[in-house]
């Protein structure tokens, strides 16, 4: 009886997040997602205090040598601590992830809204212009923009922005197009709300669920292609930590067979990208019941 | 569509970082060179001139001139295509093969250890750098068993030369194609063992999205009754998986196949990187780091081009294999 109570107030405070674990896979999909997503985040924020030694420091120790008990993940070709790079490496890509997810969410879903629910020669002219842009390679689009702007986490986090608005675009279209037709807000028209009113009030809480999963999604891809600008030399400096860099300098060490340098930033990647690919999972598992039919 | 893209190109290369020119210099030239240059590339001109410039020349094939050495983009764009339309061929069929191969698995075992660990897989796939991956299988089968090389295309003066009778020459730039032609099979050989490694990075991690879409397909496709009837007259399993039920479930394949070829062309850009593949991804990352703008913004249209032309093919083979569909 009383865990029934604390639960019933709990799913008040947090809600539906309680009720997760009842929900099955995708339940479990999302708890296991944040659980990886918290650790890496809060893996980043402690590691000042955790990390054995100072991660941008060079001559740490002997270069390139395998890991060991002094270092536990080996040192790479400047005598870096692997291990301490590891553990505050994530800092620039989730900045840029969450820099591009909140451009995204600042561009995208307002002009999703109005221009589906206004519609017209602006509706399709944005139309046109976001689905060549969502047709085309959305890695090669980043790169251009970000050659452009040049090296930065906020040139980063623009140019994956750019290429990611149209699929919020799309998605939030899609839905604004078939609840503008519904009974509700033809009631509220007529009830004379404002055009805002309409969007703000009653048709953007029916959105948002779409929008979180596309968000997920989109922190997943922007952690990927941040990986990837670094990757092609597009990155941001060189002395600050970055699992991305890591894997770029990596790849020269290769033939001498230096595995642990790429492996643990490259796995750190993976994980981070894996969180927040099984929130994506569980939550349109959820959401939309029907496509996992 | 192709004339916004083009235009939003020209924006973003031309008109967006201010001045191209003064950014490839860093700023750092005398006004005199950097007046010459603009000159030479046309880039003096009204921007309005040099947009209609940009396009007629487009429509000629001609891609302007290369701020690093002057030399024609087009002409550079064309020999590092082929490459490029290599590695992108042999991903997909990669991909795709497994991708069909694990999700009629994964269907015929629905809900069972077997499918679960397949749709793990497939979800790995979508969270793993394709750079990486590249670096893991260059380690494995390059560094460790020394059985594949980890770079280029074919080691130099072995370039296949395609098909040579008298003053008759072709050559398609397909190394695999243009060794069968001129009738090498240890030329063969070796353009498939350098090109296997990049292929099986990019095709595997295309190769989530496939076996996902195949294993829901075949998941209904397996319950209907053509499938039951065909069972039912004793045909082998293996027949009526893969005759009977693939059959109607590769459809939504086959538009994904033109769907995911811009993701495939974004990860051969970071694949050609990763193994020294002269395509033109590498093209365009190595002419970043020349700050060569011209180069970047002909190297992007043709990809766009070249991903409008594919989805074109896509949509009418689509109308050729499903009969309700008439153009």
């Amino acid at each position: 009886m009383k865990s029934k109570i604390k639960r019933s107030m709990l799913s008040k405070i947090l809600p539906g997040l309680v009720s997760l674990e009842k929900r099955g896979l995708a339940g479990w999909l999302i708890i296991f997602g944040a659980i990886l997503v918290g650790i890496i985040v809060a893996m980043n924020l402690i590691s000042p205090w955790i990390a054995p030694y100072n991660p941008s420091a060079i001559n740490v120790g002997q270069p390139l040598l395998p890991p060991n008990s002094q270092f536990r993940f080996g040192t790479n070709d400047l005598g870096q601590d692997v291990l301490s790079r590891v553990l505050s490496g994530g800092g620039i890509m989730l900045q840029v992830s969450i820099l591009s997810v909140i451009v995204c969410l600042v561009v995208g879903v307002p002009l999703g809204l109005s221009s589906s629910y206004a519609g017209g020669v602006i509706d399709r002219v944005f139309c046109l212009i976001m689905d060549s842009i969502y047709a085309f390679p959305g890695l090669v689009l980043a790169i251009a923009i970000a050659a452009m702007l040049g090296r930065g986490v906020t040139n980063m986090a623009l140019s994956i922005a750019v290429v990611y608005i149209p699929s919020y675009f799309r998605v939030i279209r899609s839905q604004v197009l078939s609840i503008k037709e519904m009974p509700y807000v033809e009631a509220a028209n007529a009830a004379g709300s404002r055009s805002r009113t309409v969007l703000l009030r009653y048709i953007l809480p029916n959105v948002v669920p779409s929008i979180v999963i596309v968000a997920t999604v989109n922190f997943a891809d922007a952690i990927l292609t941040a990986a990837g600008l670094t990757f092609i030399g597009l990155g941001v400096s060189v002395d600050i930590p970055d699992w991305g860099w890591d894997l770029t300098n990596g790849q020269r060490l290769l033939p001498s067979g230096a595995w642990w340098v790429i492996a643990y930033p490259g796995l750190m990647i993976i994980l981070l990208a894996l969180g927040f690919t099984l929130i994506g999972e569980g939550l349109s598992e959820l959401l939309n019941p029907r496509l996992e039919q | 569509m192709i004339l916004i893209l083009l235009t939003m190109v020209f924006v973003v290369v031309r008109v967006l970082p201010g001045d191209p020119v003064l950014l490839h210099f860093e700023k750092r030239a005398d006004p005199a060179t950097i007046e010459a240059m603009r000159q030479r590339l046309g880039l003096d001109k009204p921007l309005l001139n040099q947009f209609f410039d940009y396009f007629i020349g487009l429509f000629r094939g001609d891609l302007g001139k290369s701020m690093w050495d002057y030399s024609s983009v087009s002409q550079q764009i064309f020999s590092a295509f082929p490459a490029t339309l290599e590695l992108a061929i042999s991903s997909m069929i990669i991909a795709v093969l497994l991708g069909i191969f694990l999700g009629v698995e994964a269907s015929k075992s629905y809900n069972k250890p077997q499918d679960h660990v397949i749709r793990v897989f497939g979800i790995v796939t979508y969270a793993i750098p394709v750079f990486f991956l590249g670096m893991i299988l260059q380690i494995i089968f390059g560094v460790g068993l020394h059985l594949l090389p980890v770079g280029g295309r074919i080691y130099p003066t072995m370039e296949p030369l395609g098909l040579n009778i008298g003053n008759f020459h072709f050559s398609t730039g397909l190394y695999t194609v243009d060794s069968l032609l001129e009738g090498s099979i240890y030329k063969f050989v070796e353009s498939l063992r350098y090109l296997l490694l990049p292929s099986l990075t990019l095709g595997l991690v295309l190769s989530g999205v496939f076996i996902r879409l195949t294993r829901s397909n075949m998941f209904e496709t397996l319950r209907l009754d053509f499938v039951t009837a065909a069972r039912a007259r004793g045909l082998k399993e293996s027949t009526v998986t893969y005759g009977y039920a693939l059959r109607n479930a590769f459809l939504p394949v086959l538009t994904m196949m033109g769907l995911q070829f811009a993701a495939l062309l974004g990860g051969a850009v970071l694949t050609e990187t990763t193994f020294s593949w002269p395509g033109l991804g590498r093209y365009i990352v190595d002419r970043i780091n020349f700050r060569d703008y011209t180069a970047i913004q002909g190297a992007v249209v043709v990809f766009g081009i070249f991903v409008s032309i594919v989805s074109l093919a896509v949509d009418l083979l689509y109308a050729y294999l499903d009969p309700r569909i008439r153009l």
